[in-house]
């Protein structure tokens, strides 16, 4: 079975089993909704400042829900020993990997675009002024942390503290992508489009997601069979 | 442990005395420098503020090399390598932010601006921290050391990207430079280089004590499961 | 060629040995039920013969390659400790998944066969977190014997299981002999697992106490192997 077959089957896997508990994907949105409702409190919600920097909220929302969403990747195969009858079958760590950050990235982004609204409501922000260039940032910044986040997921699904330490690992090495996705964002909801000054960040981000989506590729096979 | 003792030790204490000599001399040396015009006695810490620096990168590239050993060899000893330097390449990084933050809170009244060059040593060294977390995490020594030079592997691609986006961002918003400025008198270079190769060797020093502390910690751990089983 | 070849292999975790020097052998069609105490280190040779982890020293093959490679882990069928089976999917939709994960050519149908040879026609379409022990064990068998494996490796299979399932694995097991598979089992339950062993090997803290044909006195007092070769 082809490489890409085998990638659909575990992400249809994935999608279907969360689809029918919703566990991960509500409280992925609940902590979204009470971030953005915190943010309100300590940043006044209407201050010209807070619309500029809002953007940058964003994603700290996104990156903090979507810990709920990663963390499960994995973690879903441990009741009853499944991972053991994934990593028995003749599909490779990359489709069994690649597939899984598939199934991330579609439940990421559902949040986010459920989000998206709310904040704009929220915060008086209109978001849609550039919105195929605000639309390509969200692709390309979820995408980093979901390759980092399912990589993660893979690495401390059997360790202690595993909840603890899929943060810690994620955020520090998803910094440079983060700070490109939340400038872009800023500037793209101030109105400004994408243009030589910011592209920069751009080409950042692709960049980032190409290196560590080949890196992953290339190592979850040790990280899942030692 | 026989291969520890002997000219091993003996090469190891030169080294360390070799680098107080040098540490020495070089502080004497740099106390009688002239002040720099613009910033005065505190400049002089640019001798140890930027060879820390240095001495850290030096250290997360030999922890790279020694973790992708691992994953090839699966020779354990690559293994003690990695986390010895890393551990040593940590502290080093953690003078620099010291030191930088010395350095800020005389110059500019501030122990912390978001300067680009000390962001990104922050941010570096919360990186490496993070992998040595890992490690505390899980348990068994295979699954710790394969799992830990893979992390090396994500963790040392990052630093350049880092480094390149935060002083990005810095352009981006630009801030007074946190310390450089001031001017570094060419005939300062032979100092600072001295002060670069102690600095190199002190960390040497550390990371085989620590790689020695590392192979005792491995004979303990098989022992205590030897005597488990019985 | 041997259907499964244990060659000199040692495991070690960190520095400590699980496995010592570890040699056994089995041809197609034979059952070779791997006997010892808690921590002898059958899972772990189990364990390494479906590849899940690699040895320290030696090697393990399996129809003359190492387990890991894709094509003979299509040959492989394994049951661990968990069934491993997904509460959240229906029995029919699990089946599907490892059928089309295993490449067969018409998964839902083969699903369907396997469902009516363990006894779940009638709760294909239930979740599996409804249904009760016994029947999450027939699933488990039924997942483990669906793309036709070769070679089963069977992790205390009979452990905890009601008389209904027993009765279905044995009877499995016995066709899977008949039709030259191959089958290494772990097991404390010495009676089951003799009846329809071939070869019998006596782990004892890692190493093979004892490897031999299975013997009608072995099968008349199970215990004697201990007594012999085990340690206390």
């Amino acid at each position: 079975m082809g490489f890409l077959r085998q990638v659909m089957v575990v992400a249809v896997k994935d999608l279907r089993a969360e689809l029918r508990t919703k566990e991960a994907l509500n409280g992925a949105l609940a902590f979204a909704l009470v971030i953005l409702l915190l943010f309100a409190f300590a940043f006044d919600p209407t201050g010209d400042t807070t619309r500029e920097i809002s953007g940058g909220l964003l994603w700290i929302v996104f990156a903090f829900a979507g810990t709920l969403i990663l963390n499960r990747s994995f973690a879903r195969e441990l009741p009853n020993d499944c991972l053991d009858a994934l990593i028995a079958a003749p599909i490779s760590g990359a489709a069994l990997f690649l597939g899984k950050a598939i199934a991330n990235y579609v439940l990421l982004l559902a949040v986010e675009l459920v989000s998206l609204p709310v904040f704009g409501i929220f915060y008086s922000v209109r978001w849609t002024q550039q919105l195929p260039e605000l639309l390509l940032v969200l692709l390309l910044g979820t995408w980093a942390l979901t390759v980092l986040g399912t990589m993660t997921s893979a690495l401390t699904v059997n360790i202690r503290l595993r909840e603890v330490m899929l943060p810690m690992l994620t955020y520090p090495v998803l910094v440079p992508a983060l700070m490109g996705a939340m400038q872009l964002t800023m500037t793209l909801i101030a109105g400004t489009p994408i243009n030589a000054e910011n592209v920069m960040w751009l080409k950042m981000l692709a960049g980032f997601d190409l290196i560590y989506t080949a890196v992953s590729l290339v190592l979850v096979e040790t990280v899942l069979v030692g | 442990m026989n291969e520890n003792s002997g000219w091993a030790n003996k090469v190891l204490y030169l080294a360390g005395v070799v680098a107080m000599v040098i540490l020495a001399r070089d502080i004497n040396v740099i106390a009688r420098l002239p002040q720099e015009a613009q910033q005065g006695a505190i400049f002089k810490i640019i001798f140890f503020h930027v060879p820390v620096a240095i001495t850290a990168m030096i250290a997360a590239a030999v922890a790279l090399i020694a973790s992708v050993l691992f994953l090839i060899t699966r020779n354990f000893r690559y293994d003690a390598l990695a986390v010895a330097v890393t551990e040593v390449g940590l502290a080093f990084l953690a003078a620099n932010l010291v030191t930088g933050s010395i350095w800020g809170r005389i110059i500019w009244g501030q122990w912390w601006a978001w300067d680009a060059r000390l962001t990104s040593a922050l941010v570096c060294w919360i990186l490496y921290a993070a992998y040595l977390m890992l490690r505390r995490a899980v348990e068994e020594p295979t699954q710790r050391a394969t799992f830990a030079a893979v992390w090396s592997i994500f963790s040392f691609i990052d630093v350049p990207i880092v480094i390149f986006s935060i002083k990005w961002w810095r352009t981006q918003h630009p801030q007074p430079v946190f310390w450089g400025g001031g001017s570094f008198p060419p005939d300062w270079t032979a100092v600072f280089l001295w002060n670069m190769l102690a600095l190199v060797l002190i960390a040497t020093v550390m990371t085989v004590v620590r790689l020695r502390q590392e192979d005792a910690q491995r004979e303990l751990d098989s022992l205590r499961r030897t005597a488990h089983a019985m | 060629m041997s259907a499964v070849a244990v060659e000199g292999v040692w495991k070690f975790y960190g520095d400590y040995p699980a496995l010592r020097d570890v040699r056994l052998e089995a041809e197609a069609g034979a059952c070779l039920a791997l006997i010892g105490r808690n921590g002898a280190g059958k899972t772990t040779l189990l364990r390494l013969l479906a590849g899940f982890s690699r040895p320290g020293r030696g090697e393990v093959r399996i129809c003359g390659t190492i387990p890991r490679d894709p094509a003979t882990r299509r040959r492989i069928g394994f049951i661990g400790h968990g069934i491993s089976v997904y509460d959240e999917l229906s029995a029919m939709e699990n089946l599907t998944l490892f059928g089309r994960l295993y490449g067969l050519a018409n998964p839902r149908k083969t699903a369907g066969e396997w469902l009516e040879r363990t006894g779940l026609e009638r709760v294909a379409g239930g979740l599996v977190r409804e249904f009760s022990r016994g029947m999450r064990q027939r699933l488990a068998v039924a997942r483990a014997f669906l793309h036709s494996p070769s070679v089963l490796l069977l992790d205390e299979p009979f452990t905890a299981l009601d008389d209904r399932a027993i009765a279905v694995l044995q009877g499995l097991l016995g066709e899977a002999l008949a039709e030259g598979r191959t089958i290494v089992m772990s097991t404390h339950q010495l009676r089951e697992a003799l009846e329809l062993a071939t070869h019998v090997a006596l782990l004892n803290r890692g190493s093979v106490a004892f490897s031999g044909d299975r013997t009608p006195e072995m099968v008349a007092d199970p215990g004697f192997l201990y007594a012999r070769y085990g340690e206390g």
